[in-house]
């Protein structure tokens, strides 16, 4: 399908300005919701599904460049559109859409930033992480990604009153900027000489080995950054929490995508070919934050903390397939790194729907209850009933369960680690099946982190009276939470369809497709000789007929008499909702089995005293043994520096002196 | 052949639900054998399952919809499952929609519904049974997918039938690597099963119980569901068991021959395998809910040991 009277990176193009233009719109009336909420977000979220229609079809066609003499004289702004931008936008264009969607209903007077403000930082937002998907050259991508990181910074610190999220929103700034520094420098190496920085003088320049490892490790230290990699983490469990829910989905849905996106385009596209180990550090440090995030999440009692160390773990799982694809394409397997990148990228589209629709979800019940801590929630599945089905949709794909979106990638990795032991490299050969052990012990810790998250906030009794009173998401909020849902539902049930799409992707990597032709459309059967095969639709279909059958013959055969009770109180009287087990009794095993990961401080009552009190705090050992110390040593170095600063005019002159003799020394 | 394989595969299923309550009985009876009580009749579940469809159904007051769901589910989770596992027949139409890494999600799946099942009405015992149900689930369900990745190296196949017919095809060594995942593979299926060393199917004391405590606020047909996917549960692990480590006798073809002689070899390696689970729960004590995690730990690692010493030994 093609659109006569333009390109797809034209029409692109138009659709990121669109969504300036809407931001704009809103500083029209900053003050008026109803232009904001009724209009602007609605339109937003339009053109949103209409960017990912058209990366849809951009997909089939080859890529294209397109030059734009704007910006300084002699620095025209490089842009293309290939399959990898493609696919990325369309996450862009249809996540967003049904963030958009909610977000119409979301914002509320009265809360920080004035709407019309807001919608222009969240339209910029949008527009920014479109522009990083089509730069083509280092400055229009670094120009992008800054003003990525500034307006979501100003999202984040939408309620900008609040010290913690200043604090949270400054941590963010800075981490954003060493990942900015550290990228730009990478930009710096690759371009190897040549001092063009277009993406094509780079992949055209030949570095050495040793300055092509220090371009990939800068860029995994800047991408991994705003990808929230362990140790660069820390920012993440912080910034998610303070910002509005829309805002929160966004960060996690989608812009830490664009991080897995720019490692994509530097380590298969700009580098050329990748070294085999150089997949090792992107793979351990992917497996340590999968197992790092999930075990974490399962400590936290803050329901967005939970999630954002949820997308540590989401993170951690798409960069150990990224590391994966390394190894295998630098040691020559294609296939399996076809296969493999495939799995990558299909989580960080999954992620993009399930933890949107999650991080919705705890929007909803935050705008319902006004609680945020799980130790108030409970029971609101009966005041609540749309947004909890439609979250559960969200915990069971995120949990990894078949036959939704989020068990297809998990599978697909699992998968292409049974080709590691073919990895002709001993030891490593014998080290890498074992991280497929790792990922399933993710994946199945996902799920556990999953029950609870679920379970005590919509399960239950209500553990606080106020909750009675909490009402469902209004129309525009609940159609946000259903595409998102659908999305889950269709990544889960079509995967051919989903990987044919990607194939361009690997293909024009260099990395082949892979052969699903062979196979009918509803049985993925990704590597035909191994026979191993996943039927989503067969395999609900059968679900659904047992379960229809077992009602009707439960029916038919018997009664359906039906009595409602108190739930048994062993015969004591006086349950309460305080009995149930709340959030930190659930994490206490993982907490208890995984103790040497956290920095607990607990204060236990003595048998006399009077006032007992109980106090447990659960801490991050990094951020202690690696932030903590930073700050003094930054002080100090300060000091240091300020012997500079004499404050005395002669003094600054001979600094001026001598900085120009030098240079005029270099010059010469 | 493919109506035939319709057939047979409906009458995997239809022998599957029949005989899943029937290999309950046979454990039980082995049991109370071994410790010398007087045995109940092989048929005390099917008697069981029968009383309870016949009751009023009681469900909690503030139960919602997921409540009345999950066993539905659940069972509905177990008999996909039973479809999926070659008990008698690898060449079927239904197993290839899973293979064995969807049958772990698939069985993971219905952990999951039982446990927000028992979260929902915010009892005390329910919420208990559910974080010590997903304990237990988030250590063994890795466990057993090591288990499966080192039979999948060794028969270069994630696919359960496949797998099966290819060991099958083998000739018969003592593989080092299978003796490992053997013992990995039950101690999964007794903590998975709620059986002894990690719970105890016969109690209904609070403080130790898990899979009891999660089916407390069911009745009737609810809990007959329940109690039955149990029961499937137990013995579709049993199959994957067969299937993987003594594959010999399954029909690999749909001559009707094969099929019954298949169906009689697994009549044996039931009753063998019943018999020797009661054994193992006869002579091993109860183990203290904190001790759980590192029983299921060593299954864990006895699996990764497999999958080194796989790796160590090559083909």
């Amino acid at each position: 399908m093609s659109f006569g009277f333009a390109s797809p990176l034209t029409l692109c193009l138009l659709l990121l300005l669109a969504w300036c233009i809407v931001g704009l719109t809103g500083m029209v009336r900053p003050l008026s919701l109803a232009l904001v909420g009724r209009t602007l977000f609605p339109l937003g979220a339009l053109v949103g599904a209409a960017l990912a229609v058209v990366a849809a079809t951009s997909l089939t066609q080859a890529p294209e460049q397109l030059v734009l003499p704007i910006g300084l004289p002699d620095l025209p702004v490089h842009l293309h559109l290939d399959a990898l931008s493609g696919v990325f936008l369309v996450l862009l264009g249809a996540a967003s859409a049904g963030i958009s969607i909610f977000a119409a209903g979301y914002f509320r007077q009265g809360e920080g930033t004035a709407p019309g403000l807001l919608c222009l930082q969240y339209h910029l937002f949008l527009a920014s992480m479109g522009f990083v998907l089509l730069a083509d050259d280092a400055y229009a991508f670094m120009l992008a990604w800054e003003t990525m990181a500034l307006s979501s910074y100003f999202l984040v610190t939408t309620q900008h009153r609040i010290p913690e999220i200043r604090k949270a929103g400054f941590l963010y700034l800075l981490m954003a900027h060493l990942g900015a520094i550290s990228i730009l420098l990478s930009f710096g190496i690759l371009q190897g000489g040549s001092w063009h920085f277009t993406f094509d003088a780079m992949r055209a320049a030949h570095l050495d080995t040793n300055w092509a490892t220090a371009a990939f490790c800068l860029a995994l230290m800047g991408f991994g950054a705003k990808a929230g990699l362990v140790p660069v983490h820390v920012w993440l469990p912080e910034a998610h929490p303070a910002a509005p829910s829309p805002v929160s989905a966004l960060m996690s849905g989608v812009m830490l995508e664009t991080a897995l996106y720019g490692m994509i385009r530097v380590s298969f596209d700009l580098l050329g070919q990748p070294l085999w180990w150089w997949g090792l550090l992107p793979l351990s440090l992917g497996l340590f934050s999968a197992l790092y995030g999930v075990v974490f999440a399962a400590a936290q009692t803050d329901m967005k903390r939970l999630l954002a160390y949820s997308s540590i773990e989401n993170v951690g799982i798409m960069f150990t397939g990224l590391g994966l694809a390394i190894v295998f394409a630098g040691v020559g397997m294609r296939a399996a790194a076809a296969l493999t990148l495939i799995a990558a990228m299909y989580h960080a589209l999954n992620h993009a729907f399930m933890k949107s629709l999650l991080f919705l979800g705890t929007g909803a019940v935050l705008h319902a209850t006004g609680e945020r801590n799980l130790g108030r929630l409970g029971g609101l599945i009966h005041r609540m009933p749309w947004v909890a089905w439609l979250t559960l949709i969200g915990v069971l794909a995120i949990a990894g369960l078949p036959p939704l979106n989020g068990f297809v990638s998990e599978w697909l990795l699992l998968q292409s680690f049974l080709f590691s032991y073919k990895v002709p490299h001993a030891f490593i050969n014998m080290l890498l099946p074992l991280g497929a052990a790792l990922v399933a012990l993710a994946a199945a810790l996902a799920g556990y982190v999953m029950v609870k998250f679920f379970g005590v906030i919509f399960l239950g009794q209500p553990r606080e009276p106020t909750l009675q009173k909490a009402h469902d998401a209004g129309f525009a909020e609940r159609l946000g939470l259903a595409w998102l849902a659908l999305g889950c539902v269709l990544l889960g049930f079509f995967p051919t369809t989903v990987i044919t799409l990607f194939g361009t992707v690997t293909k024009q990597l260099g990395l082949g497709e892979l052969p699903l032709s062979n196979a009918p459309w509803w049985l993925l059967l990704p590597i035909p000789e191994r026979e191993s095969s996943y039927a989503p639709l067969v395999f609900f279909a059968v679900i659904l007929v047992v379960v229809a059958l077992a009602t009707v013959s439960v029916r038919f055969f018997y009664h359906q008499r039906l009595r409602t009770g108190a739930a048994w109180d062993c015969g004591f009287g006086g349950l309460t909702s305080r009995m149930q087990d709340t959030a930190e009794g659930f994490g206490q095993p993982i907490r208890h089995l995984f103790q040497p990961l956290f920095f607990i401080v607990r204060e236990l009552p003595s048998p006399f005293d009077t006032k007992p009190r109980y106090r447990l705090e659960i801490g991050d050992r990094i951020w202690r043994a690696l932030y903590e110390p930073l700050g003094p040593l930054v002080r100090r170095v300060a000091d240091k520096v300020a012997w500079l600063q004499q404050g005395r005019i002669a003094t600054y002159l001979l600094y001026s002196f001598v900085t120009l003799v030098v240079s005029l020394a270099l010059m010469l | 052949m493919r109506v035939f394989d319709w057939i047979v595969q409906l009458m995997g299923i239809a022998l599957a639900l029949a005989a899943a309550p029937v290999f309950l009985g046979w454990v039980n009876q082995c049991r109370a054998w071994l410790q010398n009580k007087s045995a109940p009749s092989i048929l005390q579940p099917y008697r069981g399952i029968r009383k309870l469809f016949h009751k009023d159904a009681v469900i909690a007051q503030n139960a919602s919809r997921l409540f009345r769901l999950a066993p539905y589910v659940v069972f509905g989770a177990m008999v996909t499952a039973a479809a999926v596992i070659p008990s008698i027949a690898t060449r079927l139409p239904i197993t290839r929609a899973a293979d064995a890494i969807a049958l772990v999600g698939l069985l993971a799946t219905a952990r999951v519904f039982l446990s927000l099942a028992a979260m929902d009405i915010g009892t005390a015992f329910g919420t208990l049974g559910a974080r010590r149900e997903m304990m237990v689930g988030f250590l063994a369900e890795p466990a057993l997918l090591v288990v499966i990745f080192v039979v999948s190296l060794t028969s270069a196949t994630t696919a359960l039938p496949i797998i099966a017919e290819r060991l099958a095809g083998q000739s018969l060594v003592l593989n080092p690597s299978l003796a490992f995942t053997a013992v990995a593979f039950t101690m999964v299926l007794l903590a998975e099963n709620a059986r002894i060393p990690v719970d105890n199917p016969a109690t209904h004391l609070e403080l130790t119980m898990i899979h009891e405590a999660l089916l407390l606020e069911y009745s009737a047909r609810h809990l007959a569901l329940m109690e039955w996917a149990a029961a499937l549960k137990l013995f579709n692990y049993a199959c994957i068991g067969f299937a993987v480590f003594i594959p010999w006798g399954i029909a690999t073809s749909d001559a009707p021959l094969g099929l019954t002689l298949s169906v009689m070899l697994l009549g044996v390696k039931l009753t063998v395998a019943g018999a020797g689970l009661a054994f193992i729960e006869t002579v091993s004590a109860k183990l203290r809910v904190f001790r759980a995690p590192e029983f299921l730990a060593t299954a864990f690692l006895l699996a990764v040991l497999g999958l080194l010493v796989r790796l160590l030994l090559g083909e």
